[in-house]
């Protein structure tokens, strides 16, 4: 851990990334779309969650810069008569929250299990085998299996009570295998390495070479697929909610407010579909940039071309 | 005997991102034909480099910036690339360093064999069959006509090298440039394969260009030598005479470094410190840091490749 | 190589056993098959006496074994809602979902394959960094909200194209209900196409680009510019061929996964198809449906992944001949 955060700090880290435009406004871009959503509560002129505020009158008024739009609404109305800016700030806050909480469940997971099928070498082939069998089944397809059994598990309603946290939990359990591999791959490479042997033969546990020795060594590729990971996990969430698995629309994410506002595309009203359509598609952009640049950054054999 | 290739003052740069550095500075040879040359070296001294500058097809970001390389009476430094593809694999040809990695692993040999024989000469499948099975004949691959339907993975590395030989030879070129050809065999088969390239040499009076890190290789097959360090040429002479009465202190130091030249009682005499990288190469001399002669002029001066009194040439301050 | 196909199928029967497996706790557990067989309208004795006649009341794993007998004669079960044999809906179902895949995979293998190798040959053209920004983008649009746009764009505002359904099927073969064979079938089939492909052509590019990329560096690529072999021999067939090797093996699996993404495609274009059958199956808590949706989706990747494998083998001469990886 301290070794790869010295490695950044000591570096050209800050050098280079200053000198790569792309990256430097994709991280400028997630910042405000990340203090913004935490900050919704305090920046959305409306709160969504308040039935008290919201006006059923209001609903599917379109954004302020068309003629029909008022100056109260700035991006319009859904189809409720929620205020669509402050819907969207909440949405994307539970986005990010699942996607970051789901990433941190994978990685605990494929951390440890990689760790092990890499240290031992009787659970290596079993371990390494589901891996390889869940990933040839796509990540999406066993998200939406392990969604659609809990929604049989727990019924409808009580899947939407408790809708983040299960979600957190559906994409951690389908998304793990990746890092399982990558922690795989480098804890083998590492194991080769004399540091390790030195450290068995003066007798320190296994426990303790791993995670003294092995685990610092193996995080320079966790952090380049953990980037990718998040924005992975925010489009699972999406699709999720978008097939009736995930957020409900008294707690709407933006996947959730994409879907509710499909309908009414047909009627003209796209805003309430399209805007959250945009918000995703430039928070999950900007983290696959910046997980590119961190990939280039970080392999930088790559970089030659 | 006539000239076949003239390398004159021949400078090659890597343009990184940061910086320019000059992997070949101010080098000039020429080879015979029929001649055999050895261009002897530490890895990284820009003998690679230089092989692959002759056909220009340095790695990027390398290019060749100023120099001249006269072929057959011709400057092929500046041919397009359409023109240089006519000389490419035909009159001057390349063997590589590890043939388990110069055979593309999903052609069969025959394949591999008869693409080069159709970029060169315009005959027929059957044509080409015939002159691949020729040439096999030559490396001695035993029942060559079944051989080239097979894969490289199912021969031995020392057979791989005979095929890469024998694809070098499939145009009957003038030159053969062979970088490091037997560094990746077992010691067994390295002699084998020397013997067989100098037989070819010899028997096709071909030109050879040898590029090793082993002395005593080149001794065997060579006529001339060049010693590069650091992108120069530090020593250039007759193999006999280099080999044995070495002026230059780096090949001095180098051929102390052959187990069988010292004694059985002497250690190994070692040149101490490593070469240095490009970007750390010294002003002067670009040995200076490294050498047991060196004074206060090799730290200034860099001094010139001139003809000494036994008709080597030496690139050093204090040989006379 | 026969015994490395033995051993792949092996692997695939293996896959299966355990799908069936989940698929069969799934059912056991939440599943009613009473209700399943005669409705809600019966009394606890007679649902009792029937329990006991189908078996219901035996040990989990003899009901397991009973199970697999019955879906390897191709009967897993009925459905609740379509009151009709399970394998009777779904093969009603799958013409619209794979005649779909297959156009999707038309377009990604089509535009994917010149595009990446133009990437990978020229990467400082303008037309590759095109291609690249455009990858990535598409890289980060879920394929539910591209086909949201696509429907906006042509079927909302400009009124090109028809929004959902299959529009006009012919009945092929007796069984299979195509709609590539009438001009509304095709006309209906070019956003649901467009949409899931969408998802994998950028992974193609990119992963085309990248593999042909390393290629490239290789010494078998530089040894045969040295042998003065014209660049498209080069690229074509040493670069590419080698570049083959790698794509088949995840392409083919990402292939397989499209029938993932036809869940969403057909829940937005309202496609006829097994996807939307799935998520409407999961609505209606039709759990012998939903179940054998997943044993046959998990049969159609283990079948695709046994096959992408015995091709790899075909196409690498190091696996065909030694007959293992």
């Amino acid at each position: 851990m301290v070794t790869t955060w010295n490695r950044i700090k000591n570096s050209d880290f800050i050098y280079h990334f200053l000198r790569d435009p792309v990256a430097c406004v994709s991280f400028m871009i997630l910042l405000v779309l990340v203090v913004s959503s935490f900050a919704a509560p305090i920046i959305a002129p409306h709160d969504p969650y308040n039935p008290a505020t919201i006006d059923i009158m209001d609903s599917e008024l379109p954004p302020a810069w068309n003629a029909e739009g008022t100056a109260k609404f700035l991006l319009g109305t859904d189809d409720m008569g929620r205020d669509l800016l402050s819907t969207m700030l909440y949405g994307m806050r539970i986005s990010i929250i699942i996607g970051l909480g789901a990433v941190a469940l994978q990685a605990f997971l494929g951390i440890v299990i990689g760790l092990l099928s890499g240290y031992i070498k009787r659970l290596d082939t079993i371990l390494m085998r589901i891996a390889d069998v869940q990933l040839s089944f796509s990540t999406y397809m066993i998200a939406i299996f392990i969604g659609a059994i809990f929604q049989m598990m727990f019924g409808v309603a009580n899947y939407e009570q408790i809708a983040a946290p299960l979600l957190i939990l559906i994409i951690g359990l389908a998304e793990w295998p990746q890092y399982a591999r990558t922690v795989r791959a480098s804890v083998l490479a590492e194991k080769k390495k004399e540091y390790v042997e030195a450290a068995r033969v003066i007798g320190l546990s296994n426990i303790r070479i791993m995670w003294r020795h092995i685990l610092p060594n193996t995080l320079s590729p966790v952090l380049v697929i953990s980037t990718v990971q998040v924005a992975n996990a925010i489009m699972s969430e999406a699709a999720l909610s978008f097939l009736g698995l995930g957020m409900p629309m008294t707690k709407p994410s933006l996947g959730s407010l994409i879907t509710a506002g499909f309908e009414y595309i047909f009627s003209g009203s796209w805003w309430i579909t399209i805007l959250p359509g945009i918000l995703l598609v430039l928070l999950i952009l900007v983290i696959n940039l910046l997980g590119d640049w961190v990939r280039d950054y970080l392999n930088p054999k790559l970089y030659k071309g | 005997m006539s000239e076949l290739l003239k390398i004159k003052n021949l400078n090659v740069d890597f343009a990184l991102r940061e910086r320019t550095l000059r992997a070949i500075n101010d080098v000039s040879i020429s080879i015979d034909k029929g001649e055999r040359l050895g261009v002897v070296g530490e890895s990284g001294a820009g003998k690679s480099v230089l092989g692959f500058s002759i056909i220009n097809l340095i790695s990027k970001p390398g290019y060749i910036d100023s120099g001249q390389i006269v072929f057959k009476g011709e400057d092929i430094s500046k041919y397009s690339y359409d023109r240089m593809r006519t000389i490419r694999g035909n009159q001057i040809s390349m063997i590589f360093q590890d043939p388990m990695m110069t055979l593309n692993p999903v052609l069969s040999i025959g394949e591999q064999m008869r693409e080069t024989v159709f970029a060169h000469m315009n005959v027929s499948k059957a044509k080409a069959n015939e002159i691949c099975v020729e040439k096999l004949k030559k490396v001695y691959i035993p029942s060559p006509e079944k051989r080239l339907n097979q894969y490289p993975h199912e021969f031995s590395g020392g057979m791989r090298q005979r095929i890469v030989i024998a694809i070098s030879l499939l145009t009957n070129p003038d030159l053969i440039i062979a970088d490091e050809p037997t560094t990746a065999l077992d010691v067994t088969i390295q002699a084998e394969i020397m013997d067989l390239l100098l037989e070819l040499c010899k028997t096709d009076n071909m030109g050879l260009m040898l590029i090793t890190h082993d002395l005593s290789v080149v001794s065997q097959v060579t006529q001339r030598i060049a010693v590069m360090y650091a992108g120069t040429i530090v020593e250039l002479g007759d193999t006999a005479t280099v080999a044995h009465k070495p002026q230059h202190p780096y090949t001095v130091g180098l051929l102390g470094a052959l187990p069988q030249r010292a004694g059985s009682e002497k250690r190994l005499n070692q040149i101490p410190g490593v070469m240095p990288g490009l970007a750390k190469i010294p002003a002067g001399c670009p040995f200076s840091d490294r050498c047991s002669l060196v004074g206060d002029i090799c730290r200034e001066k860099r001094p010139q490749l001139l003809e000494k009194t036994n008709g080597i040439r030496v690139a050093c301050h204090f040989v006379e | 190589m026969f015994a490395f196909t033995v051993k792949r199928i092996a692997q695939g029967i293996l896959v299966m056993l355990i799908i069936s497996f989940i698929g069969f706790g799934i059912k056991h557990n939440f599943g009613d098959p009473v209700r399943e067989l005669v409705g809600e309208r019966v009394t606890p004795e007679e649902r009792a006496q029937i329990r006991e006649k189908l078996g219901l009341n035996d040990p989990f794993m003899v009901q397991y074994v009973r199970f697999l007998k019955n879906a390897v004669q191709g009967d897993l079960g009925r459905s609740f809602f379509f009151k009709k044999p399970v394998t009777e809906v779904i093969a009603a179902k799958a013409p619209a979902t794979l005649e779909l895949v297959f156009c999707a995979s038309l377009i990604v293998v089509g535009l994917s394959i010149p595009l990446g190798i133009y990437a990978a040959i020229h990467p400082k053209k303008l037309f590759s960094r095109l291609i690249m920004g455009g990858s990535i983008i598409g890289v980060s649009m879920p394929v539910f909200l591209t086909a949201i746009l696509l429907i906006y764009i042509f079927s909302v505002e400009l009124g090109w194209l028809p929004s959902f359904g299959r529009g006009e099927t012919v009945t092929v073969f007796g069984f299979w209900d195509s709609g590539l064979l009438t001009k509304e079938g095709l006309r209906h089939l070019i956003m649901p196409s467009i949409a899931l492909s969408s998802i994998m052509l950028p992974l193609f590019i990119r992963l085309i680009r990248s593999e042909m990329m390393e290629v490239l560096e290789s010494e078998y690529v530089k040894y045969a510019w040295a042998k003065g072999i014209k660049p498209r021999r080069v690229w074509y067939v040493h670069a590419f061929k080698n570049t083959l090797l790698p794509v088949i093996t995840v392409g083919g699996v990402q292939l397989g996964i499209m029938v993932a993404f036809t869940i969403l495609t057909e829940t937005v274009f309202q496609w006829q198809g097994m996807g939307s059958m799935f998520i409407e199956s999961v609505t209606r808590a039709d759990t012998a449906l939903m179940v054998s949706y997943i044993v046959v989706v998990g049969a159609i990747f283990v079948v695709v992944n046994t096959i992408v494998d015995i091709i790899y083998g075909l196409v690498n001469p190091v696996v065909r001949v030694t007959g293992r990886k």
